[in-house]
């Protein structure tokens, strides 16, 4: 390869290992097969396809996940509670409140602690309006994965208004560090409940919008019905669950089966479809907008007033508890073990992609190629995070170069070197 | 109050007289119990098929010191989660392989053989799940005595 010189400096090459037993030689004789991922342009994120096919069809799918396995649960025993409150909210960028109201509320079980009635019924708001933008977001890349790019258009130019309102709650559009371990760190203004309530009425009226080119938009409907197909049974079999299971009639849902935060006093629907494709985990998470913005709205009205948080202590009695949350994707689970001190003994944690990313390899069997995208995204995998255009005041725009000179220059001032770790990587100062 | 959970509870004594006061209903919808490894296979089998626990949240692996903890956690449709936990030697112990009643479980059991090092019989072949193909063999990183500096050692 010729010399270039390149403007952002890259490490040095590694061997590429293929998994040894990953295998890509046809078990059949005329079985052909072909490797997708971990890298795909249709795939938001790594993970890994050797699809055994017979002509266009599907025989047999081996998926191999884990490329994004950070050891995130060993740094949590090696954390304090409060590091890990902030850790475990960075396991995913779109489901950051998810794993940071689970964790909090298992850690306040085991203190014993009674959490404000006004911080539950904050974190429910926050959750709800988390659950609103991944389903606008998901809404978005399915129909552009089905070449419907005006429906990403309109979704993510409307999912701006819960962002924003987001932002205006939190300051951030995702990690939006709600959470302190005994209740939340921010309260909820009038004035902003006042803008919060505006997005939702704009909303809801887009999301009906959508709902009607569900039910009317005969090129949406035609693609997506009969694709990724799970019968009612495969879905309580290999344990299906959130949108993706609900759409194959599984009527579960944490909020109200194991009720949280402030859903035991809250009254919605659990909103299940008997199509058990990928039209109807469209038509579900369409119908759990509606039920979120009409839980915003009583959440708003019925705001208890009340302090934002009790004290907690800094070490955490020992004992064991299992907390759960409905995140926008399906349950999530903390199991959470403390011996007594100020660093957990054990964090486990099962987000709702592991178990639904067993039901994919069922839903593509006997189908055509060109529907692997889709029916991958339709079960709404976790997206790492989302990139931004980054100003930092005073400065005005930069590029990533200027950005990444700003950061080194800023950790040198708190008095943190990275120029060992960067010739280690094989990049210079 | 936890009606439900002492039902549970009192038919679990019930069935299996040795689990008397083994039981724990920590609060409404959680019970805990630890059983030993030789009573595992009829507890779990009455907890799936005659108790209603008909869903398995997930399996936690514990590095209990001499031991290698397990902790299924069964779920009911109505909430309540019973968290069954044995314990095997973590090194040379074996247990059985519960994807006879949940496929969906042999995730969870690769997660517990690549990062606890345990092992289980009857288990469907199948990739490793989480750590990297190249990860260097035998090290088990969520075993408390796991040094990270073994990986810039290139395994040793």
């Amino acid at each position: 390869m010729e010399e270039r010189n390149l403007k952002y400096p890259i490490g040095p090459r590694h061997e590429i290992n293929v998994p040894s037993d990953f295998s890509f030689v046809p078990r059949a004789k005329d079985e052909v097969r072909v490797p997708i991922g971990p890298q795909h342009p249709a795939l938001k994120e790594p993970e890994s396809f050797s699809v055994a096919l017979r002509g266009e069809r599907i025989m047999g799918v081996d998926v191999k996940i884990g490329y994004n396995h950070r050891g995130i649960e060993k740094a949590c025993e090696q954390r304090s509670y409060i590091q890990d409150l902030y850790l475990v909210e960075r396991i995913c960028g779109i489901c950051s409140h998810t794993h940071a109201t689970c964790f909090a509320q298992g850690v306040e079980e085991l203190a014993g602690l009674a959490v404000p009635k006004r911080a539950l019924y904050i974190r429910s708001l926050v959750g709800e309006l988390e659950r609103i933008h991944s389903h606008l977001l998901w809404l978005g890349v399915a129909g552009h994965e089905i070449g419907f790019d005006t429906l990403l258009m309109y979704s993510w130019r409307d999912r701006e208004l819960v962002m924003d309102a987001l932002a205006l709650l939190s300051g951030n559009r995702v990690n939006y560090g709600i959470n302190q371990i005994g209740g939340v760190r921010r309260d909820v203004t009038k004035e902003q409940a006042t803008e919060i309530l505006k997005a939702v009425d704009k909303l809801e009226e887009q999301t009906k919008y959508y709902i009607q080119i569900a039910m009317e938009e005969t090129t949406l409907i035609q693609r997506l019905s009969g694709v990724g197909k799970l019968s009612h049974d495969d879905a309580v079999r290999l344990g299906a669950i959130g949108p993706t299971g609900r759409a194959s009639g599984v009527d579960r849902d944490v909020r109200r089966d194991d009720p949280y935060a402030a859903y035991g006093e809250l009254a919605f629907k659990v909103v299940t479809d008997g199509h058990n494709d990928v039209y109807g985990r469209t038509i579900v998470r369409l119908g759990e907008l509606l039920e979120s913005y009409a839980l915003i709205r009583q959440i708003i009205k019925n705001l208890p007033d009340g302090p934002l948080a009790v004290r907690a202590p800094r070490k955490i009695p020992a004992g064991e508890a299992l907390s759960r949350y409905e995140a926008p994707r399906g349950e999530d689970i903390h199991y959470i073990k403390s011996n007594g001190g100020e660093k957990p003994e054990r964090v486990k944690v099962r987000a709702p992609t592991l178990a639904n990313i067993q039901s994919v390899a069922k839903m593509l069997e006997d189908r055509y190629l060109a529907d692997l995208p889709i029916v991958v995204a339709a079960i709404d995998p976790c997206f790492s995070c989302t990139d931004r255009t980054i100003a930092v005041a005073g400065r005005g725009a930069m590029n990533w170069e200027e950005l990444r000179r700003y950061g080194i220059e800023w950790y040198r001032g708190q008095g943190i070197d990275f120029s060992r770790l960067s010739s280690k990587l094989g990049r210079g100062a | 109050m936890n009606g439900k959970e002492e039902e549970i509870k009192r038919k679990l004594e019930q069935k299996f007289p040795a689990l008397a006061g083994a039981v724990r209903v920590q609060r409404a919808r959680r019970l805990w119990l630890e059983v030993p490894l030789d009573q595992f296979a009829g507890v779990f089998d009455y907890a799936v098929k005659e108790a209603g626990f008909t869903i398995l949240g997930t399996i936690s692996g514990v590095d209990d010191g001499a031991d290698l903890g397990l902790l299924y956690h069964l779920d009911r449709p109505d909430g309540v989660v019973l968290n069954l936990k044995t314990r095997t030697a973590k090194d040379g112990g074996v247990m059985q392989s519960v994807t006879p009643y949940f496929p969906a479980a042999a995730i969870y059991e690769r997660e517990i053989i690549d990062l606890l090092g345990g092992r289980f019989t009857g288990l469907p072949e199948g990739l490793s799940y989480p750590l990297p193909d190249d990860w260097p063999k035998g090290q088990c990183p969520l075993r408390k005595d796991w040094d990270p500096s073994v990986l810039e050692r290139g395994g040793k």
